[in-house]
């Protein structure tokens, strides 16, 4: 028995399962490379400045994205604006306030439950909601509170993971010196949040930017230019929406590859900014 | 009785730190020998040479002679895996796959080529009884092998390592993470099983190794101090330091 | 403490507790919203025919509002999604998890965080210049958007969550389980999809459960690759799902037909919620061991 090695049958099992794996990464990093590179080569000779500095014009036939470039940047900040005191307000009572576990199970199965809702679905309540039933019509903020409910159980997990790591002694070292609920809170439990609300800001931040069925209905896919302030009360296309109309809708597939390079980039400018904080952030935390 | 596993000149280095330095010994077939030695000693590191267990270990550089039935393990012409099926292994902690018992057992047959369900059965059902956990478990052969207590995993990790028909078998502290009445039946089967069996046991009891081993071989900071019959090691040791390790001067 | 002070910190608890509730305030709202705007038009159409009715005409003069066309062609893009992604993503997480070394396991990983990253349109884009017209030519169809596109794209989408959930899990298999197969003479790639597979399944079942969950509420890149047309789902027909039903008649329909696009929503709503109790079914099972 002893030296008469593998059998064959192992053997052909061993070797295909491996070509199975290799075949399977292969096929990953083609995709992605092919992604890139598409992309990249049918989007990026078609960005140009007046593209990036200009809105769409009848007159001249011409097409700019500087509106949906400025309606991205809105919903994006109206949107983390709102979000982080919800999402972070909502961790803080979940680790520091509540007791009652049934609460605690109750919320957190809540948020599992609108993490995994499609975003069409959210489109469609936040029109009903937000657009009509609280008369904000289609607008860009209308979009961005949808997005909120959206991106909640994001910016409640990270933050939620980055209280847990503030030892339990600091806050007790707080209290023991006479401090009330809310000092302990104010001095030990908010500047323990600050890892977890940046990571959950540029994981949300992806989202929005590539988010595209819960802002159909919602904040509407206008071109118009405008300032920040009537920019909230405006419907307007973020990138993304944009994209989707100048391809499916107008068959402008120049500028759809445009746009499409410049969230192939944002989205790595995110992925890497994401990586890099995360790094930085467990550093920190080991130290 | 012969030599199954024979050591010559054998060194071995975690990358740049010399592990164990020069170990020669012989072990005869059919017998228990314990590896005693405090912690760090490698009495584990050499256990695990023997079935090239280092292998996987990255940095690991072996040098010297290791002798299973008279063949270099680290030949070109040695299936590593065969060899493993030959050399069966226990670990310190019971590690019984998450499956149910049966599948725990059959695991290893089916895994060189025993396919067949009437030999399946034939196998699992000699392999418990030899591990003598045939009477707790043969009415729960399906469910999932997690859910015994820490010495019947053990005893259970036992009989899977028997299933393959291996000749030698090393147990890596078996007992150090079970309470005193499943020891003692861990005990009393390795006593036994070298009816049949070659069993290559570390320790870190003493007792044990006084109750159940017929050779003892002891380790101290990568070299093998001594080694001996038992008896005479524990009564009589013949070198210094054997004699404070096993009169509880250190480890 | 003083009375002051005692009211302060009240009023802190209770602010936080507000936010807290935000959460099952926002999941109540948007079931209430689809339960009310989704009940009367099945209530007007009538449950089985809404469900099993085979035609959606409601453009013509004598609508009809039958949703089995969606309900298959959802089912099955989701099905052929994870037939297509799930091998593809699984064996390369147990690559990456087992063979690859940390460097490559980095590297890769990273690309698949960039294929999560990229958003859904974009994917739609390239799926509409590179997949739509590729599987006219090599199949010879009129017209290459078709339920086949919406499957690559799909199963393209849901490659990272599966890739990323299984790796974890695999990454979570106690050493001690491949040890002891190894040690029983199994070799390494053996003891990867025996042991270390088995012991993951859990996870993997819920990396697979989240992409079906994915792959069944995407909306934007199937609109721009299926064709979006209302037929029983063929494998080379052009086809409209769930979400791209509500997606594409909402801007302009009123009365019953815009009132049917709810109950759609309704219908897919009540589908997730069913996959999220699968989902909280392995995560417990995952707990327990």
């Amino acid at each position: 028995m002893y030296g008469n090695g593998v059998s064959k049958a192992r053997k052909i099992y061993i070797m295909s399962m491996r070509v199975l794996m290799w075949a399977s990464v292969a096929v990953t990093c083609l995709l992605a490379l092919f992604m890139i590179v598409y992309i990249s080569v049918r989007g990026i000779p078609n960005i140009s400045w007046e593209i990036l500095s200009t809105k769409p014009s009848y007159l001249s036939g011409g097409i700019g994205i500087l509106p949906d470039i400025m309606n991205t940047v809105y919903i994006l900040i109206a949107t983390l604006v709102i979000v982080i005191p919800l999402g972070a307000g909502a961790a803080i009572y979940l680790t520091e306030y509540a007791s009652n576990k049934r609460i605690v199970a109750v919320i957190e199965y809540a948020a599992e439950t609108l993490s995994g809702i499609p975003s069409i679905i959210y489109g469609l309540v936040g029109m009903l909601f937000f657009c009509q039933f609280l008369n904000m019509k289609t607008s860009i903020i209308a979009g961005a509170l949808t997005l909120v409910i959206m991106n909640l159980p994001t910016i409640m997990r990270t933050t939620q993971e980055s209280l847990k790591t503030v030892p339990q002694s600091y806050r007790e070292g707080a209290f023991g010196l006479g401090a009330g609920k809310w000092r302990v809170i104010r001095t030990v439990v908010l500047p323990g949040c600050v890892d977890g609300v940046i990571t959950g800001c540029i994981l949300s931040a992806g989202r929005i930017l590539g988010e595209s069925a819960a802002l159909l209905f919602t904040a509407g896919f206008a071109h118009a230019l405008n300032g920040i302030f009537e920019g909230f009360s405006s419907p307007g296309a973020t990138l993304t929406v944009a994209l989707y109309v100048y391809a499916k809708e107008q068959g402008e597939f120049g500028i759809a590859f445009a746009i499409a390079a410049i969230l192939m980039v944002l989205a790595l400018v995110i992925n890497l900014s994401a990586m890099l904080t995360g790094k930085y952030f467990k550093r920190r935390r080991n130290i | 009785m012969s030599d199954i596993i024979k050591v010559k000149n054998m060194c071995l280095w975690y990358g740049e730190h010399k592990a164990l330095n020069n170990i020669n010994i012989n072990i005869p077939g059919k017998s228990i020998t314990a590896l005693i030695g405090p912690s760090g000693c490698g009495k584990s590191t050499f256990l695990k040479s023997l079935d090239r267990m280092n292998d996987l270990i990255p940095g690991v550089k072996i040098t010297g002679d290791i002798r299973y039935k008279d063949k270099d393990i680290f030949d070109a012409s040695v299936d590593v895996n065969e060899l493993r099926r030959e050399i069966g292994m226990v670990f310190q902690k019971p590690n019984p796959f998450p499956m149910s018992i049966y599948d725990n057992i059959a695991y290893g047959p089916r895994t060189h080529g025993i396919k067949s369900r009437a030999k399946l059965d034939v196998i699992v059902e000699k392999s418990l009884k030899d591990a003598a956990i045939w009477d707790e478990v043969k009415d729960r052969l399906k469910k999932n092998a997690l859910g015994l207590s820490g010495g019947q995993q053990q005893r259970l990790c036992i009989a899977r390592a028997l299933a393959v028909q291996p000749k030698v078998i090393l147990m890596d502290e078996p007992t150090s993470a079970l309470d005193p009445v499943s020891t003692s039946k861990i005990e009393e089967l390795s006593s036994k099983l070298k009816k049949d069996y070659t069993i290559i046991m570390v320790t870190h009891n003493m007792q044990q190794a006084v109750r159940i081993s017929d050779q003892t071989a002891f380790f101290l900071l990568g070299e093998l101090v001594e080694y001996g019959k038992t008896e005479t090691l524990f009564s009589t040791p013949s070198d210094k330091r054997t004699e404070d390790y096993i009169t509880g001067r250190f480890g | 403490m003083n009375n002051n002070k005692k009211v302060f910190e009240k009023a802190v608890h209770g602010i936080f507790l507000i936010l807290g509730l935000v959460t099952i305030g926002c999941v109540l709202m948007i079931t209430v919203y689809l339960v009310i705007s989704g009940i009367p038009a099945i209530r007007e159409i009538g449950l089985l025919k809404f469900l099993f009715g085979k035609k959606w005409e409601s453009a013509s003069s004598d609508p009809s509002y039958g949703i089995l066309p969606f309900i298959l062609t959802s089912v099955y893009g989701t099905a052929g999604a994870i037939v297509a992604g799930v091998p593809v993503g699984f064996f390369t997480a147990v690559y990456l998890s087992k063979v690859a070394s940390k460097g490559v396991k980095e590297t890769v990983e990273t690309i698949v965080s960039l294929l999560a990253g990229i958003p859904s349109v974009v994917y739609g884009l390239a799926g509409m210049l590179v997949l739509v017209p590729g599987i006219r030519r090599i199949f010879h169809v009129a017209d290459g958007a078709s339920l086949l596109a919406a499957i690559v794209v799909l199963a393209i989408m849901i490659l990272p969550s599966i890739i990323k959930v299984s790796t974890t899990a695999l990454d979570a298999v106690p050493k001690e389980y491949e040890d002891a197969s190894l040690a029983l003479g199994a070799t390494p790639v053996e003891t990867y999809f025996r042991v270390s597979v088995p012991a993951a399944r859990s996870g993997i079942a819920t990396a697979v459960v989240l992409g079906i969950g994915r792959a069944i509420g995407e909306a934007m890149a199937v609109m721009m690759v299926s064709g979006n047309v209302a037929n029983m789902p063929g494998l080379f027909k052009s086809v409209r799902f769930l979400t791209t039903a509500v997606a594409s008649e909402m801007s302009y329909s009123s009365g019953l037909q815009r009132q049917a696009l709810f109950s759609i929503a309704l219908v897919l709503f009540l589908f997730i919620m069913l996959i999220n109790a699968t989902l909280g079914f392995f995560l417990k099972d995952r707990k327990g061991v």
